[in-house]
């Protein structure tokens, strides 16, 4: 969630006097924000770098506020009050609008086709006669940065370009050159050069570095230029310093770069409906006509010779049924006015139907770009109704209820192995191919995942791995194919308990397979460990006699004639995880459901998990047994 | 012997100091001339012989003395939490899902639920993406379309989010962010048979599975965790019944207040979080998120237009280390799990709060 710091001064004065954290607090709550902290300029350096740091510095109280990460026009202080006094009935909500439907002579900017194979859009605005001060200057500033770093998904979608207008000379033109041919001073920057030397000074720049790379390969950059070739910006790393915007600055040229043309059109509107509040005419823009050239290539947006009037701040009518949004929240008891003065107070202005009472007119504002369909509207109005307020029922919804019966049996299961004296644990999916495998004396064979499509109940301890492309560390690599390796790491960080130490984990394990939709699967299993001064298996053994018994199964050599019971028996094994001669396969119905044994003590050694203790593991498949119980 | 002779004989350390401590014992009434000691354990032959009448018993030593440590198995604190919330679910008649596949196609863990594909949960500085296998296939063709037509040009009231739309970011697997990905195969299956039978059968669903986020790791941050979901498909419903279900759900596990604030998630609106007064903290603190599904993501999978979907989830770790004290969530889900506290750790018993 973005965070808006906003000062608790400017609060009081547009909310008024009597606001206090508290009930700020409050209303924050109601509103759908989050006040994260109370603090001052001072305090903050402070608490980053100590009371020196911060002599001098401002106590001026500061808000910082949590936004919903789709509000784009709380994303200023500006924004927040206005909302926030609408809400609160102070002010009707503003209507924003263009000086005049078409731009003056000249106001144009034009799209050469190049820019398609890089940045293939643009939006641009005026605003006239801006009163800037400090503060509003440098949340100007803030806002952009904000947006950059949110709907702009750090200004590869879209990149901001504000200008001082009466630095330049219309008409423009956005382009898109080889690198060596683009010649300008960059904004902060002292020395005048081409791009190439732009990406290695700016490789150097704390923040811009991070915007290097959405173009630097590319054999062309985007670039726009006025009539003089003087340079504004080369989007989406930085403007020129030629326009620089100062606090003295009347006239502001903004120009929004994008591959996503409907984000670029709600960056443009949010900063333009912001800003124009200080224009001598608050809330009106000057409008900018963008030629996309004959040759420029088509997409889904934009058609060859294209000519758009921006900013379209023109509201977008919706039409919702009152009786569906009263019926939604159990409002059916309020009148369509009722509706319609809790909806304005949301800052969306509407009307009821003058021939359908039924029916709501909403004018939403370009600020409201989250609101897509009447299911926004009944949230808006129950924000503005109070959530608390609501009327609330417990749903008569009658359903079968139920458990999964993997679940089930998961459940019964870890009961039984409790009971047989072990403990259990929980343990991450997650590891490195070197734990689940190499420290395992195991190796991955890639007709595992074959012969997991033909014996689907077969205990594999080679099926191939899934892994993660992008893990955070080596210990998130793959996903487990085994549970041993797992329950071995929680054993050696609590091998200070007094033995012997017995452990278990019922789980899930994912292993490839390749007819399923994502091309593996889970697989439930058992794991279980005893561990011991010196090796014990008859005791893990006499365990799983036990576990097999509750699964209604029994030895086969105990088998005596008419048991209805399904048998098991062990045969040797050559798993390399386990101890030469001291290991078995599980075998049940003929399947292979498990091992049995004493690990390797290469397992429990150094070049494994180093239990240092002999320690005897059984791992079982589950699933089978859902068919057999 | 006079003083200073003594002192001498001390310099020249022929002699030392030294004392002594002398008790003087009398017989009490109790004294009998017999040979007996007072022994610890009653045996099988003292009961037989009858010989236990006449011997003497050591008292036990119960002020500061521990039993024996039992040899019996233990259960996981946070399974206990999970198996208590799991019957809790069912006694409210809810039916459980099928969890057991955590790597999901980028398809339905975000792209049926109406999550654009530029959406920064999307990034893989969030989301686990699978190496291999990297794409999914054999995603229902007709639903793909319709989902990409939502996504591109909206329908049914929606102006949805106007972008190219690619079926090969929506094919790329992960591992699952939430288990709202097998809700909404859930609500698809439903859509199916609706559309086959003309029949909309109500259902409530709920799961309690693992779920992943590429996280930093913290104090209260896992790259894995259980989450706690839940919805009713019906009609008639909406927010009113979804604070009714959720205050009757978080009754029975022991909260009784609870409030609701506006909040944002890209596929549910209205959208809630709840908070809930913890009545060990006496604090207000956030237990969930809430909402209610968004129709774009309904009416692509075939769910009649009115019917609503009112749906919660809740982090399984956070109310097991809330219940159980516990502040670093590592010492209880991880491979640095604290086995001596499993062992010593309490029932997951949840009182009913009352109204």
């Amino acid at each position: 969630m973005p965070t808006v710091s906003v000062f608790f001064d400017s609060l009081q004065k547009a909310l008024g006097t009597d606001v206090t954290e508290e009930s700020f607090d409050e209303l924050c709550f109601e509103f759908g924000l989050e006040l994260d902290d109370v603090t001052s300029q001072k305090a903050m350096v402070e608490k980053e770098r100590g009371t020196q740091a911060a002599e001098g510095l401002s106590d001026r109280v500061i808000f910082k506020v949590d936004v919903p990460a789709n509000r784009y026009d709380l994303l200023c202080i500006e924004g927040l009050v206005r909302a926030l006094q609408i809400f609160k009935g102070v002010i009707p909500a503003p209507l924003y609008k263009l000086s005049s439907p078409k731009p003056v002579p000249q106001m144009t900017m034009t799209v050469k086709k190049e820019t398609a194979q890089i940045r293939p859009f643009v939006v641009c605005a005026i605003l006239r006669n801006v009163t800037f001060d400090q503060d509003r200057y440098e949340s100007f500033i803030e806002l952009q940065d904000k947006l950059h770093q949110n709907i702009c998904r750090r200004r590869t979608l879209v990149a901001i370009g504000t200008h001082d207008l009466s630095t330049l000379k219309p008409p423009f033109t956005y382009e898109a050159l080889p690198p060596k041919e683009i010649l300008f001073t960059p904004l902060n920057q002292t020395e005048e050069m081409d791009g190439n030397r732009m990406m290695e000074v700016l490789s150097a720049h704390q923040q811009l570095k991070t915007y290097l790379p959405i173009i630097r390969d590319s054999p062309v950059y985007p670039v726009i230029y006025d009539c003089n070739r003087v340079v504004l910006s080369l989007p989406p790393i930085i403007n020129g310093e030629h326009s620089k915007i100062k606090l003295e600055t009347k006239d502001v040229f903004i120009e929004c770069t994008a591959t996503d043309l409907t984000k670029a059109n709600v960056v443009l509107n949010t900063v333009v409906t912001m800003f124009a509040e200080y224009c001598k005419e608050p809330f009106i823009a000057e409008p900018v006509e963008v030629v996309y050239a004959d040759d420029y290539p088509g997409n889904t947006f934009i058609k060859p010779g294209d000519k758009k009037i921006y900013p379209m701040l023109e509201p977008r009518e919706m039409t919702a049924n009152l009786a569906r949004m009263k019926q939604a929240l159990g409002l059916e008891k309020l009148s369509g006015e009722e509706v319609r003065d809790y909806l304005r107070k949301m800052s969306l202005p509407c009307e009821v139907d003058s021939k359908d009472k039924e029916l709501l007119k909403v004018q939403v504002p370009v600020t409201r770009s989250d609101l897509m369909h009447e299911c926004d509207l009944i949230e808006d109005l129950a924000i503005s109704y109070g959530y608390n307020n609501l009327e609330t029922s417990v749903p008569q919804t009658v359903a079968v209820s139920g458990g999964q019966p993997v679940n089930n049996l998961s459940d019964m299961v870890r009961q039984e192995l409790a009971m047989a004296g072990f403990t259990e644990c929980m343990n991450w999916s997650l590891l490195s191919q070197k734990e689940n495998f190499a420290c395992m004396r195991r190796e991955a064979d890639p007709k595992g995942a074959q012969l997991t499509v033909e014996k689907p109940h077969e205990y594999s301890a080679t099926s191939p791995s899934v892994s993660v492309s992008n893990p955070k560390t080596i210990g998130f690599e793959i996903v487990r194919t085994t549970l041993i390796s797992g329950i071995l790491k929680t054993l050696a960080n609590n091998k200070q308990l007094p033995p012997p130490i017995r452990l278990f984990e019922v789980g899930d394990v994912v292993i490839q397979e390749p007819t399923r939709e994502v091309g593996c699967k889970n697989v439930r299993r058992l794991v279980a460990v005893h561990c011991n001064m010196r090796s014990q298996f008859s005791l893990l053994h006499g365990v799983l006699d036990q576990l097999m018994y509750s699964l209604n199964c029994e030895p086969q050599h105990e088998q005596k004639e008419g048991s209805k019971r399904r048998t098991f028996k062990l045969e040797p094994s050559d798993d390399p995880a386990f101890f030469p001669g001291m290991q078995a396969h599980i075998i049940c119905s003929g399947i292979k459901v498990g091992v049995i044994g004493e690990l390797h003590p290469e397992v429990l050694g150094k070049k494994g998990f180093e239990i240092n203790m002999p320690t005897s593991a059984m791992e079982l498949n589950l699933e089978p047994f859902l068919d057999w119980l | 012997m006079g003083e200073a002779k003594i002192e001498a004989l001390k310099k020249r350390k022929l002699v030392a100091p030294t004392s002594l401590t002398a008790f003087k014992v009398e017989k009490t009434e109790k004294f009998s001339a017999g040979d007996q000691k007072a022994v610890a354990d009653l045996t099988a032959e003292m009961i037989t012989k009858g010989t236990w009448s006449s011997t003497t018993f050591k008292p036990f030593n119960l002020t500061n003395a521990s039993g024996v440590p039992s040899a019996g198995g233990h259960l996981h604190p946070l399974n206990k939490v999970k198996t208590e919330m799991r019957t809790v679910l069912m006694q409210m008649g809810f039916e459980e899902m099928p969890t057991n596949q955590w790597v999901e196609s980028s398809f339905w863990n975000f792209d049926a639920l109406f999550q654009p594909q530029q959406h920064p949960a999307r990034d893989a500085h969030d989301t686990f993406f699978m190496e291999a296998p990297s794409r999914a296939q054999k995603i229902p063709e007709d639903y793909l379309g319709r989902v990409k037509e939502m996504h591109e040009k909206g329908g049914s009231g929606s102006i949805g989010w106007r972008y190219d739309w690619s079926e090969d970011e929506a094919r790329k697997t992960l591992l699952r962010t939430h288990t709202t990905a097998v809700s909404a195969r859930m609500l698809y299956k439903m859509g199916e048979e609706y559309r086959r039978t003309g029949v909309f059968r109500p259902k409530k669903y709920f799961s309690i599975d693992r779920v992943f986020r590429n996280e930093t790791l913290d104090a209260t941050h896992l790259a894995e965790f259980h989450q706690i979901e839940g919805f009713v498909a019906d009609r008639n419903i909406g927010l009113p019944q979804l604070i009714g279900v959720l205050r009757d759900f978080f009754a029975r596990i022991g909260i009784s207040k609870l409030r609701f604030k506006p909040a944002y998630n890209p596929y549910t609106e209205p959208s809630m979080e709840i908070f809930g007064f913890h009545p060990i903290l006496k604090k207000w603190i956030e237990v969930g998120n809430s909402g209610v599904f968004r129709p774009e993501m309904l009416l692509p999978m075939g769910l009649p237009e009115d019917v609503t979907v009112i749906a919660w989830g809740i982090g399984c770790e956070r109310w097991t280390a809330l219940l159980y004290n516990i502040r670093l969530i590592k010492e209880l889900f991880s491979f640095q799990q604290d086995v001596a506290a499993t062992k010593k750790n309490p029932m997951c018993w949840l009182r009913r709060a009352e109204d």
